[in-house]
């Protein structure tokens, strides 16, 4: 009966948007079109999830627009039963029906949440192409500053802010940390986001499989200068990215603690910025809230607690440390003053890579913690198995 | 940048000094100039038609759970039009700020007011509104006269009020959150908002909570002891059962919210580490508590209105509702699975993956009792007898525009596509495709379906569908590109962007929002039409869409005692039932009904309570102290007050019974 529904143009209404459709193909849809392997199978999850709810929402739909039309009050000569309320066939099927849809979609996001954990070191750079064993990821240490993005290279020494250089096809390993408020790493054109907060870390892997200029920014709203902490991604080829941190290292400026505490303050749109040279150790540094020098590092008061901590002694001796700074945003003092606890001596945290999530990647197709791996491979995300099983 | 350096604190007035007031920000001066002139104008017309000492003695003291009903419904409205404000104001500086432009808002406006648009919206529009609706209809659906703790009642109404009070200060006094509507640490400790925004957010939500908390028991007793003779809880009306259901939530979960903000209040005034980053403190485990409340305070707003669905697809079909008991299983469903699936909110915060898709598949599993739901609305309509009224018409458009939403809502909860959608305006969509699409389409279907039952008058119908399509149309307008932009990878609480390309999308959604402002006008005139034409309007019967539900078997509005005598109750649709069986309405052997007595002592402890927040806000501490004690020694004098009783004599309900006989009568009932 379409002739007579499309009488009723106020149900019609979902599907005329559908018209638009068109217009939608000028945009850059960088959810679904990604440059990152990462992101793609993101982007086709979304495509997938929506195809699979589209099964019983689709059908909803029209037998609300069809209802409504067919058992109007006008319409005398439909079938008027006032008093049938109830059908145990038809509400097993209404029970049934979402729940199956839920049984797929539930299954496809335990194995895709586990397959797409970001902390997960890549399996595969691209669909049927795994990692190779030889092949060591890039390390990235992000720091969120106010209102601005610090990169550090460890293994190439160098930093820069507002200016994320990344090689293609290189798997690529963020530590991702912020100095005052939490904010969200988010790059749509790799992988998706993860938050960055203030003495913790967290991690987030991806890969380009593109060369081109992509943009980064803040997903978690973090103050005034929220809508400007934006910064550019450069994919670029091997050598390309060797040029450019061979031009960051001829550039010049080191980032030591005293030039992290001077960057660390708050500043607005800030331009790119490059370092040729970085402490070693600043970011397990800006991790443990104690870039300040004298100031005790978290690690050290967590071992210090955990052995018992100071007892009543120690109450004079360690002196309460703030780190939430009172003058970061430029607002006085504040209540309690700065206050330091002199560093007591401790181990050093380990080094970046003797980290225990620095261990070599398990390649192995993945379907959720606890469960026997499969024997075939997850064709619908194009895993494959691969060769260093995990200890 | 940071212009605004921590105040110095006087003892007199706390932090509060001249500079305080936003004399420098000429859309507040002009705001406070329409606004002053408008209240002004307001008390002046109050005053010369001497209505004080009618609006005190029957409104503001009232215990009648009928007018704490429609003086929440008024609440809500009023702090709406503040919200939407705030919308309008976001959508045009998001229209504007394109290549280099940075719009007419800075970003300690701007931040402002996405911070109160939300906070407002939630909790002094959405809130008060179903609280309004559950206030007015509930008691009348199952056959009592009032609620079972009166003064209780008018007391929650009037903390809510101080509440939303307190926000409204803090519009043209000192300044409000810039922090976003759930005020995350380490943002809103004292580090990084020194000033007075988030004191003000959280008194304001204390100082309401009480009120919610409170009238979340007040119903829920209500209901479980109230109801009349043979009303079992499997013939509670749907609506009954999802407002049971709604305040079972908010008695469970306000205190979770109190809890938070308290701790956070101890962090920003006493320098206590709960959610800082030193000394083991933890911002996420604030993350966490506050969304512990957060994910079930959305389904208090929806479960009322998923039963305003049921009560309006029932009648308008003219057919008992499909599937009653899976409508009430799947309404219990969802109350006990919307606790664990807080952490949905945030998957990106670094869980494992057995965490998050642990969270997930909960959040999924949800859609399954809201999609039996739809089918047991779809199967009402199904064979019945469809009449297009403004309140089904409102009922066929959220069904088609709530299942848009909850797909959405769906696909946020497969945590791989919310690491690409978290925070997106695809997110912002989302929740306004329900939010709008669910609890405002259901309150507006609600306010045109009980207005008869409150005022004895029908609303307009012309202006009614102005209001309608204009609501309709503009929605889709408004966030269907928003659904795109998040899809173009733009997050919100932007101010200002870079990419030209992503201004065309923010003007049609500026466009939607004019349309949708279109439609409150309309809704607006809608009103003062019925008003105006109320003669014309007049529904005599008390029952004027053939009603199934007992709230239609007393006269509109109803007396203050609601039902002469208590009604008994033998079907699932008491008055459809009574109809059918031939139900004759006593006319004699009326008694006296007891009944509570009005009482100042609600609107006296909310404004201490307002006072009081004030002071702690500013840090006026001799004023805190002082209105502290003025406050508890209030409540005891209370406890004195022994005339909270009264009785209306049976002459009394015979001439009210008498009265209503004749307009039947004359109605030809």
């Amino acid at each position: 009966m379409p002739q007579k529904l499309s009488r009723s143009n106020a149900r019609f209404r979902p599907l005329a948007l559908l018209g638009l459709l068109p217009l939608l193909a000028g945009c850059d849809l960088v959810v679904l079109d990604p440059a990152g392997d990462v992101a793609r199978q993101q982007g086709n999850l979304i495509l997938i999830s929506t195809g699979l709810m589209l099964l019983i929402i689709v059908p909803v739909m029209i037998l609300t627009v069809v209802f409504a039309w067919r058992y109007r009050a006008a319409n005398k000569e439909a079938t008027y039963k006032p008093d049938w309320d109830h059908s145990t066939q038809l509400e097993l099927v209404i029970w049934a029906a979402p729940l199956l849809i839920i049984i797929c979609l539930g299954a496809l996001t335990w194995v895709a949440t586990h397959l797409l954990d970001p902390y997960r070191p890549l399996a595969r750079i691209a669909p049927g192409q795994a990692v190779s064993a030889a092949v060591e990821p890039v390390e990235v240490q992000v720091v969120a500053l106010d209102w601005k993005w610090l990169f550090i290279y460890p293994k190439q020494g160098i930093a820069s802010v507002n200016e994320l250089a990344l090689p293609t096809h290189r798997p690529v390993r963020f530590r991702i940390s912020s100095s005052s408020v939490m904010n969200s790493f988010y790059i749509p054109a790799l992988a998706g986001q993860i938050y960055a907060m203030p003495g913790m870390e967290t991690k987030l892997h991806g890969v380009f499989n593109k060369t081109g200029e992509f943009s980064g920014f803040s997903a978690n709203y973090s103050g005034a200068g929220f809508s400007d902490m934006r910064f550019a991604v450069k994919s670029l080829s091997d050598s390309d990215f060797s040029a450019w941190v061979a031009a960051t290292k001829a550039g010049g400026g080191t980032l030591d603690r005293s030039a992290y505490l001077k960057l660390e303050k708050p500043s607005e749109k800030v331009p790119a910025q490059r370092f040729a040279a970085v402490e070693p150790q600043l970011f397990d540094a800006i991790v443990n809230m104690c870039v300040e020098p004298g100031k005790m590092c978290m690690h050290d008061m967590m071992s210090i607690d955990a052995a018992g901590g100071a007892g009543v002694a120690g109450l004079g001796n360690v002196r309460s440390l703030t780190y939430d700074k009172f003058a970061a945003r430029g607002t006085g003092a504040g209540y309690w003053g700065r206050r330091y606890v002199g560093a007591l001596c401790s181990a050093p945290p380990a080094a970046s890579a003797d980290r225990p999530d620095a261990r070599a990647a398990d390649l192995t197709p993945l379907t959720g913690a606890g469960l026997p791996r499969p024997a075939p491979t997850m064709a619908a995300f194009g895993a494959r198995p691969a060769p260093s099983p995990q200890s | 940048m940071t212009p605004h350096p921590a105040l110095e604190t006087s003892p007199l007035l706390g932090k509060l000094s001249l500079g305080a007031l936003p004399l420098h920000e000429p859309i507040l001066v002009a705001t406070f100039i329409v606004v002053a002139i408008g209240g002004l104008a307001l008390v002046g017309a109050i005053t010369k038609y001497r209505l004080w000492g009618y609006l005190w003695k029957e409104w503001f003291t009232t215990v009648d759970h009928k007018r704490i009903g429609i003086m929440y419904m008024i609440l809500g409205l009023i702090m709406f039009l503040r919200g939407f404000a705030d919308a309008i104001m976001m959508r045009l500086q998001q229209a504007m700020a394109f290549g280099g432009s940075e719009g007419y808002l800075p970003a300690h406006h701007y931040d402002q007011v996405f911070t109160a648009h939300g906070v407002i919206m939630i909790f002094f529009v959405a809130m008060p509104f179903i609280t309004g609706l559950m206030n007015y209809i509930v008691p009348l659906q199952i056959g009592a006269r009032d609620v079972s703790f009166p003064f209780l009642n008018n007391f929650s109404f009037w903390m809510t009020a101080a509440g939303a009070v307190l926000c409204m200060i803090s519009l043209f006094v000192g300044e409000f959150a810039q922090t976003g509507w759930l005020a995350y640490p380490p943002l809103s400790g004292i580090a990084y908002s020194p000033n007075v925004g988030v004191d003000y957010y959280i008194w304001s939500l204390q100082i309401a909570g009480v009120g919610t908390t409170l009238s979340g028991i007040n119903l829920i007793v209500t209901m479980l002891k109230l109801r009349a003779p043979g009303m079992r809880l499997m013939k509670m009306p749907v609506f009954t059962w999802t407002s049971l259901c709604a305040n079972i939530l908010i008695v469970a979960t306000f205190p979770v919210l109190t809890a938070t903000l308290a701790l956070l209040t101890l962090d920003r005034y006493v320098g206590t580490n709960f959610f800082t980053n030193d000394f083991g403190g933890s911002p996420m485990m604030y993350v966490n508590l506050i969304w512990i409340w957060g994910h079930p305070e959305v389904y208090i707003l929806i479960l009322p209105l998923f039963g305003v669905f049921s009560e309006v697809t029932s009648t308008f079909s003219g057919k008992r509702l499909f599937g009653y008991t899976s409508m009430v299983y799947a309404t219990v469903c969802i109350t006990i699975l919307s606790y664990i699936v807080w952490l949905h909110h945030f998957f990106t915060m670094g869980s494992g993956a057995s965490v998050n898709s642990f969270f997930g598949i909960t959040t999924m599993v949800i859609s399954i009792p809201t999609g039996a739901k739809l089918f047991n609305w779809l199967f009402t309509m199904y064979r019945g007898r469809i009449r297009f009224e403004l309140p089904m018409m409102w009922t066929v458009a959220f069904m088609l525009t709530f299942v848009v939403g909850g797909m959405t809502g769906v696909l946020l909860a497969v945590p791989p596509a919310d690491f690409v959608l978290h925070n997106s305006l695809f997110l912002v969509a989302h929740f306004h495709n329900v939010i709008i699409g669910g609890v405002l389409f259901g309150l507006f279907a609600a306010i045109n379906y009980w207005w008869p039952k409150a005022f004895g008058f029908k609303l307009d119908i012309f202006w009614g569908k102005v209001s309608f399509w204009c609501w309709v149309v503009g929605f889709w307008l408004a966030f269907m590109p928003l659904y795109i932009l998040g899809l173009m990878g733009v997050t919100r609480r932007m101010r200002v962007f870079d990419d030209p390309s992503l201004q065309i999308w923010f003007l049609v959604a500026g466009v939607g929002a004019a349309v949708i402002a279109v439609g409150i006008a309309a809704m607006l005139i809608q009103f003062a039409v019925s008003i105006w034409r109320r003669n014309q309007l007049r529904d005599e019967t008390g029952d004027p869409w053939d009603g199934r539900t007992l709230e239609w078997a007393t006269s509109s509005p109803p007396p203050d005692y609601n039902f002469a005598f208590t009604p008994v109750i033998h079907d699932l649709d008491a008055w459809h039932d009574m109809k059918r069986r031939g139900h004759e309405r006593p006319v004699k052997g009326f008694r006296d009904i007891h009944m509570p007595a009005n009482t100042g002592t609600g609107i006296v402890l909310a404004g201490i309570s307002l006072v009081l927040g004030f002071a702690l806000v500013w840090h006026i501490w001799w004023l805190a102290g002082a209105s502290f004690v003025a406050l508890v020694g209030a409540a005891i004098a209370h406890t004195f007050n022994y005339r909270r009783e009264l009785d209306i004599p049976a002459a009394t309900v015979a001439a009210v019974e008498e009265a209503r006989t004749r307009q039947l009568a004359a109605a030809g009932v």
